[in-house]
């Protein structure tokens, strides 16, 4: 290559990452060897079909189609979501049956469950999974509170990973309490004094969570394993994963797990000014987020669920005001660092979208809930490609036909002159196999040229 | 004098509808009288909702200055018995079995409270059992089945099932609401309609009790 990285426009740097993308390598650095000619070619197809449906250049060959599921790979298998989170091997081999059934041009991997005695380890509060709280057959689940308290902004900004550390992450991971007794890592400055700092190590509390902490890290990496093995056998199987991590709304950060709804509704009225300055000190961390991730897994897309921005919680005025700014610059940030945003419209935002189409074209990928998909396309999708929007109440009741009609209407308004992936509207759990199969076998039979 | 309390309420003026509240109790306003025109105030904020001027961080924020108030009123109550307004009918709502979201039943369960509904708010995760046993207890004519999941589809579907099998399906309406739900989620259910929003099943409560 004959330009650095940093030195590179944004558009050169989605290139390299899409030629980097086409050019896989297995973990020792080597070209990936695939299993055969044809998987070798489908994954290029692919890729390809993704690459010119979100950079809006030119039509792909065909409408892409993906599949984003919650936990149907699983249940699909037969297997508990609890069996899922806990047995690794289990998860990637359901995930795997589920790829090679469906065949998607793109895929997220089977990291959806999470490792279950991770979350054990730690004493994970945050969420009620199998065995805690919910379910065996069911999802893990949001246990939205109040975990940062309304006097703690000044905290939050002033060094927001301390005010994680020391506060934050106590509060939903029972098991790092010690964290509450460590000192800021700024105070490590001179020789005179700098031992002070490390006295809280010899206590006991903080003992316990770092021996936490080594337990949780050796299970993340056996499960980062599975998964990245899974990543590279599918892939070698002609079947993508281009998720590269993920990052969060300032505004659903501060109103999803710290303040929670309320909180940060009672703080657009009583504290406004603190939580604007709060959300533009979030700014630079998540697209930090988004960058790290993309680094570390060598993929562009950043996925941002986004929640709070949408139809019915704000007005449009509060939404202009709260929610869009700092979200709009983290979606910059991430494309000014070669990431391809991949935001979540959950829910319906008809009312957001001429706010939300100002954002430079053919750089960001949207995933569409309940929106009505042609307003989607004359707004939003001048820019950007979408993904969607098939329901999940259609894939889970309706019939074969409903879905290949739908299916149709999509590619007919949504999918002519491309800019258009197929696929589900919101993650879901449950579905009938034959209606997955109906709308990723319509799309790849009617998709073609359109 | 009147109407002042339910004017900085429904303007959501926090500090001056307090600093109201204190100075009229001081003056020997009737703390009754200052209750009414709280929830007078509350009235003009439903309104403003439905008329779509107002958006979900009003409502929230509405009712804690509503809670505020109450907080201040409370100590100089006699008793908060007869003074309840009465109340347009008697609605169950909950969060069905599996699922453990709260938000969206949380608002329906304010926009019917401060619609006029008594409102029965049975909770996440509510087993089948409960709502039937609800309906037995309270009399309600009208169940809300809230949920955010797909696993929420045969949760419904089990719950209205179980409705008709106590004998009771032919007493209540019941309406649906939430996440992934949909006209094709209330078909598959058994319910007898869907809302897309807390208006909604305002409006649905409203066409099937009144008010």
């Amino acid at each position: 290559m004959e330009k650095k990285w940093e030195e590179m426009s944004s558009d050169e740097k989605q290139e390299a990452q899409f030629q980097k993308l086409l050019a896989p390598k297995d973990p020792e650095g080597n070209d990936l060897k695939f299993q055969s000619p044809e998987a070798d070619a489908n994954y290029k197809a692919s890729i390809n079909r993704i690459k010119d449906a979100i950079q809006l250049k030119k039509t792909p060959d065909s409408v892409p189609v993906t599949i984003l599921p919650s936990m149907f790979p699983y249940i699909n298998a037969g297997m508990t979501v609890e069996e899922a989170m806990y047995d690794y091997d289990k998860c990637t081999s359901a995930f795997k049956k589920f790829i090679l059934e469906f065949k998607p041009d793109m895929n997220i991997g089977a990291s959806a469950p999470g490792p279950g005695k991770f979350y054990e380890i730690l004493d994970y509060k945050l969420y009620a999974w199998p065995g805690h709280g919910v379910a065996p057959e069911h999802s893990y689940q949001c246990k939205e509170g109040e975990y940062m308290t309304a006097d703690e902004y000044d905290l939050l900004m002033t060094d927001p990973s301390f005010y994680f550390r020391n506060f934050y992450l106590p509060r939903v991971f029972g098991a790092l309490e010690g964290f509450t007794m460590l000192p800021p890592l700024t105070g490590i400055l001179e020789m005179y004094g700098v031992a002070f700092n490390f006295i809280p190590y010899a206590l006991p509390p903080v003992q316990a969570t770092f021996k936490a902490l080594f337990e949780a890290g050796a299970e993340a990496l056996k499960w980062a394993m599975a998964m990245g093995g899974s990543d590279i056998e599918l892939k070698s199987l002609g079947f993508p994963n281009i998720l590269g991590g993920f990052t969060k709304a300032p505004f659903d950060v501060i109103g999803d797990t710290l303040r929670g709804t309320k909180g940060i509704m009672l703080d657009m009225y009583r504290q406004p000014d603190k939580l604007l300055k709060a959300m533009e000190a979030l700014v630079p961390i998540m697209i930090g987020m988004g960058i790290g991730a993309s680094q570390q897994t060598g993929n562009p897309l950043i996925f941002m669920p986004l929640h709070k921005g949408a139809d019915g919680f704000l007005s449009d005025e509060q939404f202009k005001k709260f929610y869009w700014p700092t979200f709009k610059q983290v979606i910059l940030g991430l494309i000014e660092g070669g990431c391809i945003p991949f935001p979540a419209l959950e829910g319906s935002w008809g009312s957001r979208l001429k706010i939300i189409q100002d954002i430079p074209k053919g750089k960001t990928v949207w995933m569409v809930d309940q929106s009505d998909m042609a307003k989607v396309k004359e707004t939003l999708g001048k820019n950007a490609c979408l993904i969607g929007n098939v329901p999940s109440s259609m894939l889970k009741l309706g019939t074969p036909d409903e879905v290949k009609d739908y299916c149709k209407k999509l590619i007919d308004t949504v999918g002519k002159g491309g800019g258009f992936i197929m696929g589900n509207g919101a993650f879901f759990d449950e579905a009938k196999p034959e209606n997955i199969k109906a709308m990723v076998d319509f799309t790849k039979e009617y998709g073609i040229d359109k | 004098m009147s109407g002042e309390l339910a004017k900085l309420l429904s303007d959501l003026k926090e500090p001056e509808a307090l600093a109201f509240v204190e100075k009229a109790l001081g003056d020997g306003v009737d703390p009754v009288e200052l209750l009414g025109d709280a929830k007078e105030g509350m009235n003009i904020v439903g309104q403003r909702f439905a008329d779509s001027d107002y958006f979900i961080p009003d409502l929230v924020f509405s009712g804690e200055i509503l809670k505020g108030i109450v907080a201040i009123l409370e100590p100089h109550l006699k008793s908060d018995k007869g003074e309840e307004a009465k109340r347009l009918g008697k609605v169950i709502i909950g969060t069905v079995a599996g699922d453990i979201h709260d938000i969206g039943k949380d608002l329906v369960t304010f926009m019917l409270d401060v619609s006029g509904f008594e409102v029965f708010d049975l909770g996440i995760d509510v087993p089948v059992q409960k709502f039937v046993d609800a309906i037995k207890e309270t009399g309600s004519k009208v169940v809300g089945l809230s949920g955010f999941l797909t696993l929420a589809f045969d949760s419904m579907k089990e719950t209205v099932d179980a409705i008709k099998e106590a004998g009771l399906r032919d007493d209540v309406k019941i309406m649906i609401g939430g996440g992934q739900m949909d006209e094709q989620v209330k078909d598959f259910a058994g319910a007898d309609a869907y809302g897309k929003d807390a208006m909604e099943a305002v409006k649905l409560a409203q066409g099937w009790i009144g008010g």
